[in-house]
């Protein structure tokens, strides 16, 4: 088949960028879409013009590298799925592909369709851990977990962290990511201990960098991992929470 | 022989030998310990909880990766299961069965002393994980549920849905964020390491290339940690991600360090066989299907009928056919070679043939399709993105790829090679898995260096240094690596040759398939070792790299890591060419039994080759550690 | 990295209920609670109206009454009027921190994508009722400004020539017997319905009110609420400009 990519090519954050048009002609609709901007790639060098430079790794769609605008949509027409696991049977032949970077004061652009999610980085750090020095954890089956709150917790550790919930959002926020990130700690008999400060500071400083949500459910169709915004709620009930909180008292 | 292979491993009997050890290591005062610098390379599995861990000692630990944040390291693409022994099944399970387990399926060849402190540790990763809040799969009582994985009898892999690595890396990547938050892990990120700086034979710091900015950096410390992985991608297609790479480790072992068994790599057998010409990676569909998925082809070459139309007794279940008492569950090696068998003789599946059916059929009968769903689902729904074929309806068609490599750089009981104060953990290292890796100790192997053993030995090398700030980053040591760096680099921008990168990576990669992939022989690693220094030649003049080294420039990223793998490539090549035995994933077609079973011969070669750089990369010079077994028998590995 | 859209961190230690609402979080729950409270006024005032559609009372129009009887509430508790005002100042409180709150979220967001997507969107969730919200907000705005002006305030050239203060019957008439302010009622209550189509869903997002149980029913509730509010309203200027009251 054959396609036309209309990709966004910028040198640098400070240099004005535009859409440039490629066609890219004679690929199969096995290929995965990442691997159609390989072949493109390739044949730019060939042809001496510098190649596309898109974050990717596993390809397997886990490790949450890649990430890009396809068609308006991130990560493209398929739901539920990362833009590596997206594969050209899912485009008609002839069709025109606009393909553009994640876009948000957050994530602050590299180059061509590379982007700085380092933002993220700092919302983990601001609490999306639970304390346990390394050596110093009971044995394992010391605490039952409920399967049901087992299970609810793994949903939102299922977060690839690929940014696409903050891309997708018509405010550019990542309450998405932060629900899932507190929500994984916060369900669980483990995370009890730290919940209140943890859900306060994460939040907070999501807020430095990102915008506000307005319940679109943009980000939960975006998702790779189809993570709910349920999470979103949960978190907006435990932030209220962490301001009137009485800490003092162990019943959480 | 001019390297020093002491294993140092402790004395005592095999149980007591941690103890031992632990006890006799010099400690670092609380208060010292951060006045030491460590400088760890990689954030994987092993890295992130090394970080972590050393950071709560209270290390000044300064962490560096080429990604753009540290939760993306290969680690999370694990997909099956983590082992402990923690007999929570009540099956018979031990930590010496662990270790048994472990020292048999990598054929014996791994050191005894450090597999059974393997199996110790594996108790505590559990513990530690769990309460790090890592969503392990549960009973309805709320307690740990445990499956069954390929070369074990017993039930003692612990795993969180299909996503297990993915879970543990966000523990111990948490962990190390907690510690980002403290100041006392200072990350950086898309920083890619790209030289080892050694003074007075020791290691002493690092150059490391911004991949946003282009500069070169140099950074000090007292010990460099290599947590970089494994190097499956020497074959081009292989199930690691795009960058994973040998760079790091061999840029050490081009300064000293000495490379063990690097022709052993493990082939996994349930990947999703190879679509087009254009593929770029293989992915992995987790072992742990095996447990429930039947291995078959139709009995007859050519038989092009769909699945659902052959009858069973068309049906070829090779493996519960050739090992019946494992069946389906064969260690990784064996089931590989016995793909391999069978799509050789034509009996392969697919619009290339190139596959076999796994089949959940009988599964789905008997225990019902949300009994199976809730196992693989998320596996399953993988598949359907990839092959556009609905696992539940049509069985899956898999083929071996390389996954893992059991080589890696040479280190001693302590994890240190053999370059005083540079340490590799994780893949990056040889020690614990012998010719074969037993499916889900991957993860218990990076984890149990990484959170529990590192953070004990390491003290006992920087205890010896207190005092001594860290060589300024101004040193001549630095200077002259940095200088190294800084030509390579020039080099390559100035090449300005007609191929791109990938082009000679795809053609490495068929060579080194070819001819050093699932089976070898002298011909065939002759005939590489002919092919990959004219290729290697080629590379050198006539390489494309466009834009600019002063920026983001993937391609430069690539073509250095492609040029170490030319390297390393002959070193696997020569390696396979050395053991003329077959032990686990390492097959010498000269050496088999008749029914094609791999033949070890241990009194020539139960031992650890040990590579020493020589300046030639196809003529590196051999050292060997001597494998004693003491506490296991040595003997042939039957899982009929 | 700097941070680009807010530092709410750095700020100094301020009342919970203040640091509550500076954060979007907050003043989201804030944005809940004053809609909900809107909403509260909202069918109340409707209902209240619908007195319009009830034959008089001795003479009086029931609606008049029905004035009269919102002026003396809780009288003899409370001296006549201060009821009526302290629900007054509740319900400009709620408006106030809603349009507040919206306004500075709004800021946020915009800081939040200073360059917005080059190419045409597609959206899959996101609907013509969740994107329009601030828009359908602001013209809500308006419309309640010349709402007051008409039958509250009764300025001209809003409110009829005839308005006069107590004759809520006569001023009712008075007013939708002129098509152009019965068309923009009409049209007023169907942006307030699509406000409400998105608010009256968000808002349980917002306050965190979220069960497996009720989740599925939140959408339904939504949508009743939206229709019920627009046809509501609207059949009453409706039914003065076609004739059915008079």
């Amino acid at each position: 088949m054959n396609v036309t990519l209309q990709i966004w090519r910028q040198e640098g954050p400070d240099v004005p960028g535009s859409f440039k048009t490629y066609e890219v002609a004679g690929i199969s609709e096995e290929m995965s879409f990442l691997e159609v901007l390989d072949v493109l790639n390739e044949r730019l060098v060939t042809q001496g013009e510098e190649p596309v430079a898109f974050d990717h790794d596993c390809r397997e769609g886990i490790c949450g590298s890649c990430g890009v605008m396809i068609d308006g949509q991130a990560h493209g027409p398929q739901l539920g799925t990362a833009t590596c696991q997206l594969h050209m049977r899912k485009f008609e032949s002839g069709s025109t592909i606009t393909v553009e970077p994640w876009r948000a004061a957050g994530f602050p652009l590299v180059k061509d369709l590379v982007v700085d999610r380092s933002s993220f980085d700092r919302i983990i750090e601001a609490g999306g851990y639970i304390t346990v020095d390394t050596g110093s954890a009971p044995d394992a089956n010391l605490t039952p977990v409920p399967k049901p709150a087992a299970d609810i917790a793994f949903d939102a550790a299922a977060c690839i962290g690929c940014g696409a919930c903050v891309a997708a959002c018509p405010n550019s926020a990542a309450n998405l990511f932060t629900a899932a990130k507190i929500s994984h700690l916060n369900l669980l008999p483990q995370g009890q201990a730290e919940r209140w400060a943890r859900t306060e500071n994460m939040v907070e400083v999501m807020e430095e960098y990102f915008g506000s949500c307005t319940n679109h459910g943009e980000c939960e169709k975006a998702c790779p991992k189809s993570i709910s915004i349920d999470f979103i709620a949960i978190m907006n009930a435990d932030y209220l929470k962490a301001k009137v909180k009485n800490r003092r008292l162990v019943a959480q | 022989m001019t390297l020093q292979l002491d294993a140092k491993v402790p004395p005592g009997a095999i149980e007591d030998k941690w103890d031992n050890h632990k006890f006799s290591v010099r400690l670092v005062n609380p208060a010292n310990k951060r006045k030491f610098k460590i400088l760890i390379v990689g954030t994987g599995l092993a890295g992130a909880s090394a970080a972590a861990s050393l950071a709560e000692l209270g290390y000044d630990v300064e962490v560096f990766t080429f990604h753009d944040s540290p939760r993306r390291a290969h680690s999370i693409a694990a997909q099956g299961g983590i082992n402990a022994a923690k007999n929570y099944k009540n099956d018979g399970d031990s930590v010496y069965r662990l270790f048994y387990d472990t020292v048999k399926g990598g054929d014996y060849r791994s050191r005894e002393a450090n597999v059974y402190r393997l199996a110790h540790e594996s108790l505590n990763i559990i513990d530690q994980a769990t309460a790090q809040g890592v969503p392990f799969a549960r009973e309805y009582g709320g307690l740990l549920d445990n499956r069954s994985f390929g070369g074990a009898q017993v039930a003692r892999t612990f795993y969180a849905r299909g996503q297990t690595g993915q879970q543990l890396l966000l523990g111990a990547y948490q962990a190390m964020a907690r510690q980002v938050a403290a100041g006392t892990v200072k990350l950086h990120t898309r920083s890619e390491m790209l030289d080892i700086v050694v003074k007075e034979g020791r290691a002493v710091g690092i150059v490391a290339r911004d991949l946003i900015s282009g500069a070169i950096t140099n950074h000090s410390g007292h010990a460099v940690v290599l947590a970089t992985g494994g190097y499956s991608n020497v074959f081009f297609l292989s199930t690691n991600a795009m960058a994973c790479n040998v760079s790091a480790i061999w840029r050490a072992h081009r300064k000293g360090a000495g490379f063990a068994n690097p022709s052993f790599t493990q082939i996994h057998p349930t990947c999703i066989p190879a679509s087009d010409e254009f593929q770029s990676k293989l992915t992995l569909m987790s072992e742990s299907l095996r447990n429930d998925g039947r291995i078959w082809v139709p009995s007859r070459i050519g038989d092009d009928r769909p699945a659902s139309q052959i009858p069973k007794e068309e049906r070829d279940y090779f493996l519960e056919r050739m090992y019946p008492a494992f069946g389906n569950l064969v260690p990784r090696d064996v089931a590989s070679r016995a793909v391999k068998r069978i799509v050789d003789e034509g009996k392969g599946v697919g619009p290339l043939r190139n596959g076999v059916y796994l089949d959940f059929h009988d599964a789905i009968e008997r225990e019902g399709r949300q009994v199976i769903q809730e196992r693989y689902e998320n596996l399953f729904e993988m598949y359907q993105r990839i092959t556009d074929e609905d696992p539940y309806e049509v069985p899956m068609r898999i083929y071996p790829a390389p996954h893992y490599t059991m080589g890696g750089l040479w280190v001693d009981y302590n994890l240190m090679t053999t370059i005083p104060g540079l340490y590799a953990i994780g893949e990056a290292n040889f020690s614990d898995h012998g010719a074969n890796r037993l499916g889900a100790s991957a993860l218990m192997q990076g984890l149990a260096d990484g959170y529990f053993i590192l953070p004990t030995t390491i003290g006992d090398y920087l205890a010896g240094f207190l005092g001594q700030p860290p060589v300024p980053t101004d040193d001549t040591a630095f200077g002259d690596a940095g200088q190294e760096v800084r030509d390579r680099v020039d080099r390559f921008m100035s090449t300005r040759g007609s191929r791109t990168v990938d082009w000679f990576h795809k053609e490495l990669g068929k060579i080194m398939l070819e001819y050093c992939g699932m089976s070898r022989s002298e011909p065939g690693l002759n005939k590489a070792l002919s092919e990959i220094p004219a290729l290697y030649e080629e590379f050198k003049t006539d390489v494309r790299i466009l834009g600019t080294a002063g920026g983001l420039n993937q391609t430069l990223e690539r073509a250095g890591r492609v040029e170490d793998f030319f390297e390393l490539a002959q070193a696997m090549c020569v390696d396979a060419l050395h053991r003329e035995e077959s032990c686990g994933g390492h097959f010498r077609e000269e050496s088999q039994t008749e029914e094609g079973e791999a033949l070890r011969w241990d009194d020539d070669f139960a031992h650890v080759a040990v590579w020493e750089w020589t300046g030639d990369p196809a003529k590196p010079e051999l050292n060997k550690e001597p494998l004693t077994f003491e506490a296991v028998n040595l003997s042939t590995r039957s899982y009929k | 990295m700097e941070s680009p859209v807010s530092t709410t961190t750095e700020q100094r230690r301020v009342p919970w209920p203040l640091a509550f609402y500076r954060s979007a979080v907050g003043k989201k729950w804030v944005m809940a609670l004053t809609g909900i409270g809107i909403i509260f006024f909202v069918l109340a005032h409707m209902v209240g109206n619908w007195k319009i559609f009830l034959p008089d009372v001795a003479g009086v129009p029931d609606i008049d009454i029905y004035a009269e009887a919102l002026r003396e509430l809780l009288v003899p508790f409370l001296p006549a009027h201060v009821a009526l005002w302290i629900l007054r100042t509740g319900l400009i409180v709620a408006f106030l921190l809603h349009i507040h709150a919206a306004y500075a979220l709004t800021l946020m967001n915009s800081r939040a994508r200073p360059e917005p997507y080059q190419g045409p969107r597609t959206y899959v969730a996101a609907n013509y009722a969740s994107r329009t919200m601030r828009w359908s907000g602001v013209i809500f705005a308006a419309f309640l400004l010349f709402h007051l002006a008409d039958l509250t305030w009764g300025i001209q050239p809003m409110a009829p020539e005839t308005w006069a203060r107590g004759e809520v019957y006569a001023n009712f008439i008075a007013t939708f017997s002129r098509a152009p302010v019965t068309a923009f009622y009409v049209i007023a209550m169907v942006v307030l319905g699509l406000h409400l189509y998105h608010g009256a869903w968000s808002m349980f997002q917002s306050l965190g009110i979220n069960h497996p149980r009720f989740n599925a029913v939140r959408r339904s509730f939504a949508i009743g609420l939206a229709v019920l509010v627009t046809v509501g309203n609207a059949i009453m200027p409706l039914a003065v400009y076609f004739g059915f009251v008079e």
